[in-house]
C-alpha cells in the first residue's frame, strides 16, 4: 500500500517531513528542501551579488549537502556568487586525511575551487602532536578553537566576503541547550542568530543557511541525490557532556518532530534582562583576532602548547594573561598548576 | 509456516562502524510460524549481525532515534515502521544521522 505524495498526487511518496508532516515524492522533496534553504536566504538577505563566499567544507554530510544546495541556487536564482570549498586540516591521522579525500572527489564533483588550511602551517601543531601533550580530556577545546580561527584565517587569504558553514536545526537546538546546561548566556544570547557581521578585525561575517533544515531531511537528501560524503567518528574521545544533550534532543525528536524547532524559536526569542554582565569584545593584543580578553583564546592555547604548559587556556586563568603578554616568568606555583594534566 | 526470505541490509551514514565496517549484508531469515517483521528483524540483527556497542543500534523495542531506516527506499515511517511485514527480496538501509556534518 504505497502511499502516494501529498503534492503531486501523482508519484509514491518517500518520505514523511518532520517540520510539516507531509509525504512528499522524491522530486517534491527536492524541490521542497532546496526552495526552503533559498527563502532563508532570501528573507534573511544573507548574500549580496557579486560576493565571493567559502563553504567550511568538511566532507560530512552538511557541509557536501549545503556545497551541493547552494551550487544549485546559486545557478536557478543567479545569486551571482562565486563559491569556493575551505577546508581545515587538523592533522588527525586516519580521520581527517579520509575526509579530505572526500572534500577533493566534491571539488571535483560540484566543480568548485578548493582550499586547504592546516593547523600544522598555522599553529606549527597537528591535532595528533597535541593529543600527546595534552591527553584526551581537553582536545575538543583546542580543536575547536583553532577550527574556527583557521576558517577565518583561510577566508581572509582567499578574500572571501562571507564563510558559511553547514550548521543544521537539530545542531542549532543542540547548541541551545548546551549554552543552558553551561549557563553561558553571552552564547545562549548569540547561538540562534543565522549571520554574524564582521564584529572585529579577523573575523569574517559567517552564516548558517541550513539553520532551518533538519538533520534526517540533509540525510536522506544526501541519500537519494547520491552525494558522496564520510561519516565516522573523531578518533580521539568526543565530549561527553554534548553528547548527553544530543541523545536527549534525539529522544525528544522521535517523540515530537517539532521539538528542533521548538527549541530553536526558544533560543530566538530570549533576552537577557539589563544588568547580566556580558562580555565586551575587543581584540586580541597579539594576533587581532576578536576577543574579550587581552589575549584570544587560541593565543593562550599556543602559548600554553609551546611553553609546555597545556592548562594554561583551560579554566579561567585570565590573571595570567598580562604576566605572558609582557613575557615575565611564571611563579613555581603557577607553573606547576597548569602542567600537570589528567590523561 | 511462513517460509525462509531473503532480503538485502545496508548500514550507512556511520552505523557501519558497528557492523565491523562492512555497509551490504545479503542476508536469510529462517522459517517461523508467522511473517517476519521489522521488530522482529531487529532483534535477528542484534543477535546475528551487530558487532559491538548494541546501544547505539537499537534501543528498547525500535532503532535508537538519529538512526533512519527506509523500506524499499521510502521512509519506514510511511510503511509502518515497526509492523511492515518483510517480503521476499526486501531491501531495509538504516543510516546513521549522529555522526559528524
Ligand atoms: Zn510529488
Ligand atoms: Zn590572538
Amino acid at each position: 500500500m504505497p502511499i502516494q505524495c501529498s503534492s503531486c498526487a501523482k508519484k509514491r511518496a518517500v518520505l514523511r517531513r518532520p517540520k510539516t508532516g507531509y509525504s512528499l515524492c522524491k522530486s517534491c522533496f527536492f524541490w521542497a528542501f532546496e526552495e526552503e534553504i533559498h527563502q532563508t536566504i532570501v528573507s534573511a538577505q544573507l548574500f549580496n551579488r557579486g560576493e565571493t563566499v567559502g563553504i567550511g567544507a568538511s566532507g560530512g554530510k552538511d557541509s557536501t549537502v549545503l556545497a551541493h544546495v547552494l551550487k544549485v541556487l546559486n545557478e536557478r536564482y543567479d545569486y551571482g556568487l562565486k563559491l569556493l570549498l575551505l577546508s581545515v586540516d587538523e592533522g588527525i591521522t586516519g580521520y581527517r586525511d579520509d575526509s579530505l579525500e572526500t572534500v577533493k572527489r566534491n571539488q571535483q564533483q560540484y566543480d568548485l575551487p578548493l582550499t586547504i588550511v592546516s593547523y600544522e602551517e598555522l599553529y606549527g601543531w597537528t591535532m595528533d602532536a597535541i593529543v600527546k601533550q595534552v591527553g584526551l580530556k581537553n582536545n575538543c577545546t583546542f580543536c575547536g578553537v583553532f577550527r574556527r580561527q583557521a576558517l577565518d584565517r583561510g577566508a581572509m587569504m582567499l578574500n572571501v566576503d562571507k564563510i558559511c558553514t553547514g550548521h543544521n536545526a537539530d545542531d542549532v537546538a543542540e547548541t541551545v541547550l548546551m549554552n543552558v546546561l553551561r549557563g553561558d548566556i553571552a552564547r545562549l544570547h548569540r547561538c540562534t542568530a543565522i549571520s554574524t557581521t564582521s564584529d572585529g578585525e579577523g573575523a569574517i561575517p559567517r552564516c548558517k543557511p541550513l539553520k532551518y533544515a533538519y538533520e534526517k531531511e540533509i540525510v536522506l537528501y544526501a541519500y537519494f541525490k547520491k552525494l558522496d560524503y564520510f561519516s565516522t567518528e573523531c578518533v580521539y574521545s568526543p565530549n561527553a557532556y554534548r553528547g548527553h544533550a544530543r541523545t536527549f534532543l534525539k529522544d525528544l525528536e522521535a517523540v515530537r518532530p517539532s521539538a528542533i524547532m521548538d527549541i530553536i524559536h526558544s533560543g530566538e526569542n530570549l533576552s537577557v534582562k539589563e544588568g547580566v554582565k556580558m562580555p565586551v569584545q575587543g581584540t586580541c593584543s597579539r594576533c587581532g583576532y576578536i576577543s574579550s580578553q587581552a589575549l584570544c583564546k587560541s593565543c593562550v592555547l599556543l602559548e600554553g602548547l609551546n611553553r609546555g604548559l597545556p592548562k594554561l587556556g583551560i579554566g579561567k586563568h585570565h590573571r595570567l594573561h598580562d604576566k605572558i603578554l609582557t613575557q615575565q616568568a611564571l611563579t613555581q606555583q603557577e607553573e606547576k598548576k597548569l602542567k600537570a594534566m589528567d590523561f | 509456516m511462513a517460509a525462509p526470505i531473503a532480503i538485502h541490509l545496508e548500514f550507512g551514514g556511520g552505523a557501519e562502524l558497528l557492523f565491523d565496517g562492512v555497509k551490504e549484508h545479503h542476508v536469510t531469515l529462517p522459517s517461523q510460524s508467522e511473517p517476519w517483521d521489522v521488530k522482529q528483524l531487529l532483534v535477528w540483527i542484534r543477535e546475528n549481525l551487530l558487532k559491538e556497542r548494541p546501544e547505539l543500534f537499537v534501543q528498547g523495542d525500535s532503532v535508537r532515534p538519529g538512526i533512519l531506516v527506509l523500506i524499499n527506499d521510502a521512509d519506514w515511517e510511511l510503511m509502518g515502521e515497526l509492523e511492515y511485514q518483510l517480503q521476499d527480496q526486501d531491501n531495509i538501509v538504516f543510516i546513521s544521522t549522529l555522526h559528524g556534518g
